[in-house]
């Protein structure tokens, strides 16, 4: 940071001034639309439902903390969990080598390539979700294509399955974008030196390329898993009364069920939850340009776009 | 960098790496394509081809609702673009060149509405309004859920995401071009219209797409914080698809493809166009 010119007190002061003036609208603009929602939704978590759903405030508690350990709700979480941990080692799976190819070609085609990994990327992502409900569908051209060569009908919507397979195709592309920018930083005569050393084509891959590219596996699994686990369209969608996931049962809370301070303990814990998730990246990437991949969630997507793009132009 | 071929890799492996990207693509693209394809389905049974046709297109035009969605999440997306590039832009400038009070608190704070969840966000925001209301109801006028709350809403996100690519580009920003216009006896003011503005440019532009981009992808907050008639574009989908998927639903969806493609399309050359301004700029 430029240091202010420390012999004039008047002018740091002016400065500063100035600085909190410039931030200040935006900063006022947060205070109330974001910082105070995030207080309110708070306290309504230690808030008491009323026999008619409605909210009372006074007497606060911790009973909606304390019906978090209901079976049912345990249930929920357990499963979102486990989708999107299951979510995430298939985006890997299916996006190291996918990135690995992309990474390993001459520059001018890589930049090709890049650009048709971001058009569906900043494509409109409900949309693509209804791509995948459409094609999936029992009536669906996946179906109808299926019937005609004699294998019957798809029954795969409103399962676990297709619930993962929207998933993994609404979220794959936040695992492939960092793996790339590591795999496309790394040094690959390191790997050159490992198989000169007589080291096999797998070994170099296990002991040198894998390690040298975990920033960007964490920063993937982070990406991929946070908004995998608060999704709520995607199950929505294409999931049905067995996949009911912790993101859909928020939603429930604060419409049908009208159990607001349960639905709010619900966030916090949520909310908590992609703290540490975040944190935990941020930590053990390797440096603050990684630490760009992190700071993220669904939506965040698009700043890594950025990154990438900046790199296909 | 340039000569890069798959080290390490033997022409087998190299050969199913390619396959296999290829498969991905493939994966990536035929549920969209396949969407759009039956976008133009003359039949009204959206499993079977029934000949090239419009007339869904036409149907989906003609129906107030939704031309009405459409209306109104045109209007959020450019009210919350506008609002959220000045604000944002102004957050980013001061937290990078300013030391002030609070500072600290607030670089950590924007970075809160990226990481949180939609729906903690959504119902954050429908739990403020509803207690926000009750407040100012008690004084007189009557307030409800519509297009303002929506657009106050992806204004709180957009202001972030604005920040975080603007304050990318300040990041690379060469500090010695702003001393020389100084030093050239510019104003601040001078220095900053004619030097700091044009630089960062291409970062407020990347910023301004991608929030008109995601306030026309939202459909979590939107769907929480609206009321009756200022149901938004992808709110109005995201209902209907519940309810079954129609030609007309095709139709619709397809519209929302070509417009954020075609924003994508128009930012990357938009860009690539920039990239090669600034380099010139460096070069002098």
């Amino acid at each position: 940071m430029n240091a202010p010119d420390s012999r004039e007190g008047a002018a740091v002061r002016a400065r500063r001034r100035q600085g909190m003036l410039l931030a200040s609208p935006g900063a006022l603009y947060l205070l109330i639309f974001f910082v105070a929602p995030l207080a309110l939704i708070s306290v309504y978590s230690f808030a008491t439902r009323t026999s008619t759903g409605r909210t009372s405030l006074s007497g606060w508690n911790i009973e909606s903390y304390r019906a978090i350990g209901d079976d049912i709700i345990v249930g929920i979480i357990a499963r979102s969990a486990w989708l999107a941990t299951l979510t995430t080692v298939l985006c890997l799976a299916v996006g190291y080598p996918f990135a690995y190819y992309i990474a390993t070609r001459p520059r001018h085609v890589r930049a090709i390539l890049l650009v048709l990994v971001m058009i569906p990327f900043w494509t409109n992502g409900l949309v693509r979700v209804f791509a995948i409900r459409f094609l999936l569908g029992s009536n669906g051209p996946a179906s109808a294509l299926s019937e005609s060569l004699g294998f019957g009908t798809f029954r795969i919507l409103f399962t676990p399955t297709a619930v993962t397979i929207g998933m993994v195709y609404s979220f794959l592309t936040l695992m492939v974008l960092p793996l790339y920018v590591a795999l496309e930083r790394m040094d690959w005569s390191l790997t050159e030196a490992a198989r000169d050393l007589y080291a096999s084509g797998a070994r170099a891959f296990w002991r040198v390329t894998l390690p040298l590219t975990r920033s960007g596996i964490v920063a993937g699994c982070v990406l991929v898993f946070v908004p995998s686990f608060g999704s709520y369209v995607v199950p929505d969608i294409l999931g049905g009364a067995k996949t009911l996931l912790i993101g859909s049962y928020i939603a429930r809370q604060f419409r049908d069920a009208r159990n607001w301070p349960l639905g709010a303990s619900l966030s916090v814990l949520l909310i908590v939850a992609m703290l540490i998730a975040v944190a935990f990246n941020q930590r053990s990437g390797s440096g603050a340009e990684d630490a760009d991949g992190p700071r993220a969630r669904g939506r965040r997507r698009h700043r890594d776009g950025a990154e990438a793009k900046a790199e296909a132009s | 960098m340039s000569g890069l071929v798959a080290v390490g890799v033997g022409q087998r492996t190299r050969r199913w790496l390619a396959a296999w990207t290829w498969v991905v693509f493939a994966f990536l693209y035929v549920p969209i394509v396949v969407l759009v394809v039956f976008s133009f389905n003359a039949s009204s049974r959206v499993n079977i081809w029934g000949g090239f046709s419009v007339q869904w297109y036409g149907e989906a035009l003609r129906n107030d609702v939704i031309t009405s969605a459409i209306r109104v999440s045109l209007i959020v997306a450019l009210v919350s673009t506008v609002v959220s590039v000045v604000l944002g832009t102004a957050v980013a400038l001061a937290l990078d060149r300013y030391r002030f009070r609070g500072r600290r608190a607030l670089d950590g704070t924007v970075y809160l509405p990226i990481v949180i969840p939609d729906i903690t966000m959504a119902v954050m925001l429908l739990v403020f309004f509803a207690e926000a209301f009750k407040l100012i109801d008690s004084f007189g006028p009557r307030l409800t859920l519509g297009i303002s709350t929506v657009a106050l809403s992806h204004i709180a996100f957009n202001i972030s995401f604005v920040c975080v690519v603007v304050r990318a580009r300040l990041d690379q920003f060469d500090r010695t071009l702003e001393e020389a216009a100084r030093d050239l006896y510019a104003t601040g003011w001078q220095t900053f219209r004619r030097i700091t503005l044009p630089l960062i440019m291409p970062g407020i532009a990347a910023g301004g797409l991608l929030a008109l981009t995601l306030s026309l992808d939202d459909v979590v907050i939107s769907a929480f914080v609206a009321g009756p008639g200022s149901t938004t574009l992808p709110v109005y989908v995201f209902s209907s698809i519940r309810r079954g998927v129609t030609p007309e639903l095709n139709a619709i969806s397809t519209l929302m493809l070509t417009a954020s493609i075609a924003l994508v399309l128009g930012s990357l050359a938009l860009q690539r166009r920039r990239s090669g301004a600034s380099r010139q700029t460096q070069v002098l």
